[in-house]
């Protein structure tokens, strides 16, 4: 069900914890939904020099959130707000059709953390829409973007 | 990966025990003919099925012409309510089940709501427990069959299906029970319990998959399943699956002879585990009845964590178990028997169920006493939801 590398990420979570001086922190999802994603970014002159996590949820959400902050470290915020769901589960090796949902999870958790970054560096812009907090009853569901659920009955 | 298992998963399947195994092997090569054939080498194959017959209705007090093979437990659920609906639509349309049934009863409700059926769900109480007076409630002019499970396969609540089967007599509704968990498990009389249906299911009880049976009460009308052959007198036509058959007939024979010290071990086995996981972890709830549950039965809800997570770190210490969790499932609802039984969907994604069986020993529960707790713990670790409550423990 899970490829290797998902279950590599399972198993050695890399960067689980918190970040105390975090700059940048968003937390997505719903207990109710069975996962919550809270990351903590750490940005130096534009870069994320540091990034954590804590998840709670499935073996894909865990995968997913220890992938997502192996993948914005090092990149700069504008290059971070380009990571997509896809980009997070193709790094994975892919994930089963029913656990895309995950993938979205960690690409809004990113989104989230990089809002509060520019909020509190006044760089929103205020018509920009916060997006999605990972409260509304739909969390689960695609928000547009890039799912695979033909395998699915 | 650790060396050791831990197979905690017997309600989902057990091991085919080597004596039933013995039994079944020459059927697939050596006595292979078709029961249906007329000479020998078939005579012998319906020979053996027809003992297979007898060692089933002597298990649960039925007569062997009321033992129809099917293909697993699923079928049989799904031919008794299907098959029941279509021969008696003339007297009514309404059927009562409860929420917490296995999919094989609830999606065949649901195609018969699609058929113009009407299912009355009837609830549970916080330990899944169906009130037989509810039952009796719901009992309305055009019912024309109750169908409730012997023993849940999630929390492993066993129903008072005594009383509901006195019910059903008294009102003149046929009575189907779900038995696939409880056969092997539990002592069944079927004429005891009033009961007019009953599934069962081989693999529960060491027996092949691939095989279950219906025990249909004699003068009970009900419609074919499978229409082509004369096997199981016209009921349900296929040639018969005869070492499965086989297999099915000793495993079941084998379950009945040792039931009571079997029943005494795993009783054993689940109370220590229980005992243990409540002392040990905080913030964690037993799911289902405390003792009018299957012997070999725990359900438990971790608070704080997902059920898969869990399972996937006690795989990693070769534990195998199963839960009601959603991401499970692939569904992304948790299971609908615990959110029957009440439990939040935030704490329903958190259970485990572990299933005893007959190889498990006290030392697995040594061993899953230390290693649950430590899996539990380094997940809450993890969690977010854990941060506002661990200082609290």
């Amino acid at each position: 069900m899970y490829s290797e590398k998902v279950m590599d990420h399972f198993s050695n979570p890399r960067n689980v914890g918190e970040i105390e001086d975090a700059n940048g922190v968003g937390q997505v999802g719903n207990p109710k939904c069975g996962d919550i994603m809270k990351m903590y970014l750490k940005i130096e002159d534009n870069i994320i020099v540091d990034a954590k996590f804590k998840t709670f949820g499935c073996g894909a959400a865990v995968a997913t959130s220890s992938m997502a902050t192996e993948l914005v470290k090092g990149k700069t915020v504008e290059e971070a707000m380009k990571i997509t769901n896809k980009a997070v589960a193709e790094a994975l090796d892919g994930l089963p059709p029913a656990k895309m949902h995950c993938s979205n999870l960690a690409e809004e958790a990113i989104a989230a953390a990089l809002y509060d970054y520019r909020k509190r560096n006044g760089l929103v812009d205020p018509n920009e829409d916060e997006g999605c907090t990972g409260e509304c009853s739909a969390c689960h569901h695609s928000h547009g973007r890039e799912e695979d659920f033909d395998d699915e009955e | 990966m650790e060396d050791r298992i831990v197979y905690l998963d017997h309600a989902a399947t057990t091991y085919v025990k080597p004596e039933v195994f013995e039994t079944m092997k020459p059927y697939f090569s050596e006595h292979f003919g078709n029961a249906s054939s007329i000479y020998s080498l078939g005579r012998d194959s319906k020979k053996a099925v027809e003992d297979a017959r007898e060692k089933v209705a002597k298990a649960i007090g039925a007569e062997p012409r009321e033992i129809y093979f099917t293909g697993s437990g699923s079928e049989a659920d799904n031919w008794a309510l299907k098959g029941i609906a279509a021969a008696y639509k003339n007297k009514g349309n309404h059927i009562i089940t409860s929420a917490i049934e296995h999919p094989a009863i609830m999606s065949s409700c649901k195609y018969l709501e699609s058929e113009g059926f009407e299912i009355t769900y009837v609830p549970v109480d916080s330990d899944g427990l169906v009130s037989p007076e509810q039952v009796r409630n719901a009992i309305k002019e055009n019912t024309i069959l109750i169908s409730i499970m012997f023993a849940n396969n999630e929390i492993g609540t066993i129903q008072p299906i005594k009383e509901i089967g006195a019910i059903a007599k008294e009102k003149g509704v046929l009575f189907h029970t779900d038995a696939v968990q409880a056969v092997g498990n539990v002592k069944i009389d079927v004429k005891d319990l009033n009961v007019d249906l009953l599934s069962l299911s081989g693999h529960k009880f060491y027996g092949p998959k691939g095989i279950g049976a219906l025990y249909i009460r004699k003068g009970v009308k009900i419609s074919s399943f499978i229409h082509g052959g004369h096997q199981e007198r016209g009921k349900r036509a296929s040639t018969e699956n005869v070492p499965a058959i086989i297999g099915l007939g000793k495993a079941i024979e084998l379950a009945t002879e040792n039931l009571d010290e079997y029943n005494k071990k795993l009783i054993e086995l689940r109370e220590r585990t229980i005992e243990g996981l409540l002392a040990k972890v905080p913030y964690i709830r037993l799911n289902g009845h405390r003792h009018n549950r299957l012997p070999g039965n725990v359900n438990i809800s971790f608070e704080f964590i997902e059920g898969e997570s869990l399972l996937l770190m006690l795989d990693m210490k070769g534990i195998y178990g199963s839960s009601g969790s959603a991401c499970s499932s692939g569904s992304l609802d948790p299971s609908h028997v615990l959110l029957a039984i009440g439990l939040p969907h935030e704490i329903a994604h958190g259970s485990l169920r572990l299933t005893f069986g007959d190889e498990n020993t006290q030392e697995d529960v040594d061993y899953i006493l230390e290693v649950i707790p430590q899996m539990v713990s380094k997940l809450r670790d993890m969690s977010p939801l854990w941060e506002a409550v661990k200082d609290k423990k």
